[in-house]
């Protein structure tokens, strides 16, 4: 393609205005919009007015502030709570790796990220440990940025073992090694809770359930009845089901069915549930990918001498997935958003605790503020997914080419 | 002769449920032999070529290329599909890899070459199909014509000893005809073993050693260039040709 030059094409007209030439324009012409504009000053004075008198006067937000390791940790015994801001320092250096070696410009969102927990600090109520880790966050992070600056093609190579050994590392350091006197002991799961809780059971939803899905749908596709016949019948038959039944058969039937002295802990149950649930989805929305791509593809693999697994590997999943991304991620934050569903099963999740704290005298009328508050947390961390999907498929040029 | 042979078909017939759209084919292709076959759609010269890697199942008579039966024996199929390049219509380029990536591929992954091996055979054939400037690029970035050139760059990068071609310009634009037609002659005077469905003449008398005319699943009418343009004993092949020559 040539360039067309500069001198002899303009650049194509663009409108230019003040900000009250833009107001009269857009706000204020004709008559009806100046009505319609009008009517929506007075919703949002109607309906802010009363909210933020209530924020800023009537609400009780000391039930948070008193209850924010519960919300935060659960029940986790305060003598092993450095585990779990080791976590989190872990979690700000990979971070920090994955931002310094993909982020092209973007600057002012990671100065964001970075100021985030400085402003967390600001909050009243935390102790002064909590404040120290809160203070040393951002520079963890920033450490771990500018190392990746140093080597970013090398870095960004590692990325995935990074992230991975961070959730291996996560889950060993929640969980512990030993025996209690042991030199590192197992916390049980029965004390976990609250976000950490949510985190765990999410993380391991979506890094369990994806390959589990990826492989239902291409066994729905495959030449072999009986794989294909097992592939739907799994896959029709969780879809039919809602996922608290499946989180009920998990914790209640599933012992049933084992042997007398096998045990399964009770998060492990749930997790398997949430997996289980979420294959089953998952595997219809690969399935769409793989549905658009074109036959020729497959036929030019197979000309080359690819076996079916390679020509899966390398050609028909990375576009069959590249298509799908935006589903995907929707599955994954609405697995997100369901593990508040096992707060019915008695886990004691972001949800369990804060039904939890309500069943306490003492907090009585305070749901609003309780109810706010988890659902600012679930907002965030499923804005930060959608936000992640939108990044990838940029990076990965969908709809580019 | 069927010693030199590296394609023998006999008597191949193929149904598609009840339409029969090969009838009973018998070629034997020597090799560094240039055969172009053609006919009018539908004749099943398209089906054929695609018997010969098996992209499509014949289910009467015998395929042998290169000594190897096709059998449903997948690995007898993944074999003859390591010796025999092919080239489609729509060209098939991988679009999320690049033009370097999408040559080097199957090099790596089934001839097991180092990358850089690969990598380097994949440069020389990109200057040999004159487009050594594009190797990062990614296909959608290319005209229609270096993608078939690309195509071709890729078929040779498995070095076979076969290479087919499905209608490789019927696809293109007239002007991006000859920039991939050169491509296939330069290829065909190298020695390289041709079987090439086309309605592209003026490559049949340049390189072809011989035609075979399709109709109706049938090989109505085979013989050199020669032969069919100047003497052809059969009316059908008369009135086809007589169709495609004259505008």
């Amino acid at each position: 393609m040539r360039e067309p030059s500069a001198e002899t094409t303009l650049p194509p007209p663009t409108e230019r205005y003040t900000l009250l030439g833009w107001v009269y324009k857009n706000l204020l012409t004709p008559w009806y919009n100046a009505l319609l504009t009008l009517l929506a000053l007075w919703l949002i004075y109607a309906i802010f007015t009363p909210l933020l008198r209530w924020a800023f006067t009537a609400a009780r937000w000391e039930v948070i502030a008193v209850n924010l390791r519960l919300l935060m940790v659960g029940q986790y015994p305060k003598e092993h709570l450095w585990r779990i801001w080791l976590s989190v320092h872990m979690l700000a250096f990979v971070v920090g790796l994955s931002w310094g070696s993909l982020a092209r410009g973007r600057r002012r969102i990671g100065l964001f990220l970075l100021i985030l927990p400085w402003l967390l600090a600001l909050i009243p109520g935390f102790s002064i440990a909590t404040r120290t880790h809160l203070l040393i966050l951002p520079f963890v992070a920033f450490i771990a940025y500018w190392l990746a600056r140093l080597g970013t093609s090398q870095v960004r190579k590692h990325l995935v073992t990074f992230w991975t050994s961070f959730f291996i590392l996560f889950i060993l350091l929640v969980r512990g090694l030993t025996p209690p006197d042991g030199w590192f002991p197992v916390v049980p799961t029965n004390v976990w809770g609250g976000l950490v809780l949510t985190f765990l059971l999410t993380v391991l939803g979506i890094v369990l359930s994806f390959p589990l899905g990826l492989f239902l749908a291409l066994g729905r596709r495959s030449r072999l009845p009986a794989i294909r016949l097992v592939s739907i019948a799994y896959i029709e038959l969780v879809r039919s089901v809602p996922l608290v039944t499946i989180l009920f058969m998990a914790q209640i039937m599933l012992p049933l069915f084992l042997p007398g002295n096998m045990n399964i802990d009770r998060v492990v149950r749930a997790i398997v549930g949430i997996v289980l649930f979420t294959a089953a989805y998952q595997a219809e929305n690969v399935r769409g990918g793989l549905q658009a791509i074109p036959h020729g593809q497959y036929e030019a693999a197979y000309a080359l001498g690819l076996n079916g697994f390679q020509t899966n590997l390398f050609i028909i999943l990375p576009q069959a997935l590249r298509h799908v991304i935006p589903v995907l991620v929707g599955q994954f934050i609405a697995l997100y958003k369901d593990t508040s569903l096992v707060a019915i099963v008695g886990l004691l999740d972001l949800l369990g605790i804060a039904k939890s704290i309500l069943a306490q005298p003492a907090y009585v009328g305070t749901q609003r503020e309780v109810y706010l508050f988890i659902s600012a947390i679930y907002w965030l961390f499923s804005y930060v997914m959608a936000y992640l999907s939108q990044r990838l498929e940029k990076t990965l040029g969908v709809g580019e080419r | 002769m069927s010693e030199q042979s590296i394609i023998i078909c006999r008597d191949v017939h193929k149904w598609y449920g009840h339409f029969h759209v090969l009838r009973g084919i018998n070629m034997e292709v020597r090799k560094g032999e240039v055969v172009v076959i053609f006919g009018p759609s539908g004749s099943g010269k398209s089906t054929f070529i695609r018997t010969i890697n098996r992209l499509e199942e014949h289910q009467k008579g015998q395929i042998i290329v290169d000594g190897i039966e096709l059998t449903s024996d997948t690995r007898n199929i993944e074999a003859i599909r390591r010796e025999v390049g092919m080239v489609f219509q729509q060209f098939n380029l991988f679009p999320h890899l690049t033009v370097l990536q999408n040559i080097t591929l199957a090099p790596i992954q089934v001839r097991k070459w180092p990358k850089e091996k690969a990598e380097k055979i994949a440069m020389e054939l990109l200057e040999r199909v004159g487009i050594p400037e594009q190797a990062h690029k990614y296909p959608g970035q290319l005209s229609g014509g270096q993608q078939q050139r690309v195509a071709i760059a890729r078929a040779l990068a498995m070095q076979p000893k076969i290479m087919l071609f499905d209608e490789p310009t019927s696809a293109l634009d007239p002007e991006m005809i000859k920039e991939v037609l050169d491509v296939m002659i330069e290829l065909a005077r190298s020695g390289m073993t041709m079987l090439v469905v086309t309605h592209e003449m003026g490559f049949a008398k340049a390189v072809a050693d011989r035609m075979y005319f399709f109709d109706k699943g049938q090989i109505v009418e085979s013989g050199t260039p020669e032969e069919i343009f100047t003497n052809p004993k059969e009316e059908r092949t008369k009135l086809f040709l007589s169709q495609i020559l004259t505008h």
